[in-house]
């Protein structure tokens, strides 16, 4: 199969790569690009752990194309913090215990990013709603919802703590 | 009482900051170079002889760089019950028949999965097929077809428990009421399948990175099965995601990625996929159960007999021990003055069942809880009444079995009862439903037959009073990473800050049987605390030399202050004291070891955690769905370490637990999973989550680190018994079959509108 380029910005960081076109985002960004904080559950669409944000909206980056990507502009996990300095809804995911094995989190931060993103005061009813997609078999999910919650709360202004 | 200064205060997981931001390395991220990929071919057949297999076109595809069958193989029948050979009954590659669908045949390395996958296709497997048996209650006929040669019947394991006199005391009984219980299977579900990457060298030496919950465990076995020494042997295991049971045994991935290493001397990885993940990675225990208790008019337990046939899949697993936990929890948490247990784990070709959270005690606490409530009706007396006159108690002594130290449940039992007075008048077609529970700390068992203490701890204080912790206990998600950091500052008298943690690595942790039946806590944190003690021993002897207090003082160190116990404000800094200390020493750091083994604490467990859960749901008697709008759960697990992970546990308990009472099922046709995805089967979401309200009931536990004892798998026992509960109450019919889908409450309805009409 005849590789092609790949143009994409992923973390603001700019890439021109040649690929295969059916790979798929969640590959080249694992093993492409070595972010590897991006997980893979099912590779059906299934449980959400794969959720990049892509010009702006949620992904499932093992139902995308890379190509599908192409001159698009990509977070992912690795993307949130600046530094040590981790976003709100990071240090609140910390403090409320909103992850145990961790290996749905990248996807749960990313699709309540973009939610916060939309909507910077969600009712619990539509924080629920905006992570309905997201698959965890550790938590139980309140503790997800109590930090996503204590962040519109602003309990987390950006630099306070 | 001694004031903590780290215990009981909520913290965050110490590997916390490694996971939100994506740092945190799985077994599913490690790449090395010139890393092969593996894929395993699976049996399409519930069984049947396997008369040839042919290779050659698979190997001749470009990018294939190996393929192995069972002939490969040392052909070793492996098991957990290395104490009991004929129990070990699993090869992983089969050789000469498949006993169920999914069971591995062979595995491919190539240059990538597409080529591994593409390879797949092209090995001819010539089979035979045989006849099959599905159900446990038909394979153990006469005449069912028989899966193994030395099982008549297909009877795998048998177990029987009894105290007391049972017959007599039935006789003596008021009301006798008998019950069959159908309790169904469950998948783990872990976000990260099984995995492993295996790293053969030509120096005779193999390293194998997989998410696993137990890292000695898996090398062990590995040493079985593939010959090499224990300790030429290396397994890593950093960060895992999810266990739940279903990550103690030596998986396919970790087989096969390890055989095809060894032939090539090059790194070989294995995903499973999600699909294989449902079909062969093992999967809760189904149960028949029958039931007869008999009590006083006055709500008196007398007499219980039990008797168990589960659904054993096609090997033994973990299975055997689910069986003696499904009966030595039936009896739980209650008096009984006689009991009888009667468990049959019977071969079927089916996937094989095994071990996963609560370990055969849901299905047992869902079927007692849910006749203890139809007894309590039939004698018209109060559910809590019922329970709190037959509750276990301090000191009570399970006859012939285990002795109970702590007991918090009468305590659990009125926290829930003033929770529903409180709760007032429900709404129609509501009902609260409670189940009282009860589960070990660790097992005593030791079918695995190590020569090593069960937990084990190293610790190393350095010249700036950074302490290096080294345990052998598995880090799943369950925060065990963080409650050893805790007990170990606690106890040294520093820090969490100060603690640098060493695990999932078998090469430079001390051994420990891993994360399963919830043991860490307990065993590990004895073990933590017995190391972190000796350390700060070491570290008095020079402070006392400096200090020179009158002999009848004692020292102490809180909080990085070493100080005499009675004048704890004369003192030294921690940091001062150990590094002159070193200098002592001759330059040594200090270091002290800990370790823990159970010894005269029954036939069970050195401790057992209570509770009681009240769980609200609303039925739709027009549709039967149910929906769980409250869940309040009163627990006793001795001195809690870190509330916020406690609570994390008792949330997530909640959700696989309610799960598995009403939508989570695995339906088979002919021994085919029917749906083996994540969109067929359903696993609770953030909007089927009920309000959760944890009620702590403080315990001490003499066995225990600072009396703390388990807080993770028990917590799973009584939801759906109590979400059975709560549709009896909504309803006032009782389902006996899980899970309690709609169609099984419409179903009931109708019987009953039935009934009444007549």
């Amino acid at each position: 199969m005849e590789k092609q380029v790949l143009r994409i910005t992923v973390n603001s960081e700019y890439h021109e790569l040649y690929i295969k076109p059916k790979r798929l985002l969640v590959e080249v960004l694992r093993d492409e690009l070595g972010l590897t904080g991006t997980k893979k559950g099912c590779n059906t669409g299934a449980c959400h752990a794969c959720t990049v944000i892509l010009n702006g909206k949620t992904v499932k980056s093992c139902s995308v194309l890379a190509i599908q990507a192409d001159g698009g502009e990509i977070k992912t996990v690795e993307g949130l913090a600046s530094g040590a300095e981790l976003t709100p809804l990071q240090k609140s995911f910390l403090d409320h215990g909103a992850y145990q094995c961790g290996f749905c989190t990248s996807g749960m931060l990313l699709s309540a990013t973009a939610l916060l993103a939309e909507n910077s005061k969600p009712t619990v009813e539509q924080i629920k709603e905006g992570i309905h997609g997201n698959l965890c078999r550790c938590t139980g999910y309140n503790s997800i919802i109590r930090a996503v919650k204590a962040v519109t709360e602003g309990k987390y202004e950006e630099g306070s703590q | 009482m001694t004031k903590f200064n780290v215990i009981n205060t909520p913290i965050h997981n110490v590997d916390g900051i490694a996971k939100v931001t994506g740092r945190a390395v799985y077994t599913f991220d490690v790449n090395l170079p010139h890393m092969l990929h593996g894929k395993i071919l699976r049996s399409p057949y519930p069984h049947a002889k396997i008369l040839n297999i042919d290779t050659s076109q698979a190997e001749a595809l470009t990018g294939v760089k190996a393929v192995v069958t069972g002939k490969d193989t040392l052909g070793v029948k492996q098991g957990i019950w290395r104490r009991y050979k004929e129990l070990c009954d699993e090869e992983i590659l089969a050789r000469d028949k498949v006993c169920y669908i999914g069971e591995p045949v062979a595995a491919v390395a190539a240059v990538d999965e597409d080529t591994a996958e593409e390879a797949l296709d092209l090995i001819e497997v010539e089979y035979e097929p045989l006849s099959a048996v599905f159900e446990p209650l038909e394979a153990i006929k006469e005449g069912a077809p028989l899966l193994h040669e030395n099982a008549e019947r297909n009877i795998n394991v048998t177990r029987h428990i009894e105290w007391g006199d049972v017959d007599e005391a039935f006789k003596q009984a008021d009301y006798v009421r008998e019950d069959w219980f159908r309790c169904s299977s469950q998948a783990h579900v872990c976000m990260e399948t099984h995995c492993a990457v295996a790293d053969y060298i030509p120096e005779g030496k193999l390293t194998v990175w997989t998410s696993t919950q137990s890292h000695y465990y898996i090398k062990v076995l590995l040493s079985d099965v593939l010959g090499l020494k224990e300790n030429d042997i290396r397994v890593i295991s950093r960060y895992t995601g999810g266990g739940f049971g279903s990550k103690f045994e030596l998986d396919s991935a970790q087989f096969c990625s390890s055989v095809l290493s060894m032939k090539l001397c090059k790194p070989v990885k294995i995903v499973l996929s999600r699909e294989e993940e449902f079909m062969a990675t093992k999967r809760r225990t189904p149960m028949f159960y029958y039931l007869r208790s008999g009590v006083k008019k006055d709500g008196t337990f007398l007499a219980k007999e039990a008797r168990v046939f589960t659904e054993g899949g096609a090997y033994t697993a973990m299975g055997a021990t689910a069986l003696y936990l499904t009966g030595f929890f039936q009896s739980f948490p209650y008096v009984w003055p006689s009991y009888r247990y009667d468990g049959y784990r019977v071969y079927t070709n089916t996937a094989p069942t095994s071990a996963m959270r609560g370990f055969g005690a849901p299905q047992a606490t869902f079927c007692a809880e849910t006749q203890i409530d139809l007894i309590a009706e039939e004698l018209g007396i109060d559910r809590i009444d019922i329970r709190r006159k037959n509750a276990m108690y301090a000191d009570y002594e399970v006859p012939g079995q285990a002795t109970i130290q702590s007991c918090g449940l009468s305590e659990c039992l009125d926290r829930v009862e003033e929770w529903i007075k409180d709760r007032g008048k429900l709404p129609p077609h509501h009902g609260i439903g409670i189940a009282a529970y009860g589960f070990m700390s660790g097992g005593i068992f030791n079918w695995f037959n190590t020569p090593y203490a069960f937990s084990s701890a190293v610790i190393q204080v350095n010249v700036d009073g950074k302490v290096d912790l080294f345990i052998g206990s598995q880090d799943m998600g369950q925060g065990s990473n963080t409650t050893m950091s805790m007990i170990c500052a606690e106890e040294l008298g520093v820090r969490v800050e100060d603690i640098r943690l060493h695990m999932g690595d078998t090469d430079k942790c001390p051994v420990d049987l891993g994360a399963w039946g919830s043991r860490e806590t307990l065993m590990q944190g004895n073990a933590v605390k017995m190391a972190a003690a000796e350390a700060k021993k070491q570290i008095l002897k020079y402070a006392a030399a400096k200090m020179s207090p009158n002999i009848v003082y004692d020292l102490d160190i809180k909080d990085r202050w070493v100080h005499l116990l009675a004048r704890p404000e004369r003192g030294l800094s921690y940091f001062d004291v150990v590094k002159e200390a070193i200098r002592g020493k001759e330059g040594q750091p200090i270091v002290a070891r800990g370790h823990y083994t159970p010894h005269r604490k029954g036939m069970i467990s050195p401790a057992y955690s209570f509770g009681v859960q009240a769980v609200e749901a609303s039925v739709d008697s027009d549709t039967g769905k149910v929906t769980l709008k409250n869940c309040v759960t009163a627990h006793d697990c001795g001195q809690v370490i870190n509330p916020l992970g406690l609570q994390g546990q008792l949330e997530g308990a909640i959700a696989m637990a309610a799960g598995y009472g009403f939508i989570e099922d695995l339906p088979m046709d002919e021994g085919k999973i029917l749906n083996p995805n994540l969109v067929d089967y359903k696993i609770l979401r953030t909007t089927e989550m009920p309000e959760t309200t944890v009620m702590g009931v403080t315990t001490y536990e003499p066995e225990g680190p600072f009396g703390a004892k388990e807080a993770g798998e028990g917590l799973t026992n009584p939801t759906a018994g109590a979400l059975a509960n709560a549709v009896f109450q909504a309803t006032g019919t009782s389902i006996k079959e899980l899970p309690i889908t709609p169609e099984k409450i419409l179903n009931a309805l109708r019987e009953r509108n039935k009934r009444e009409k007549k």
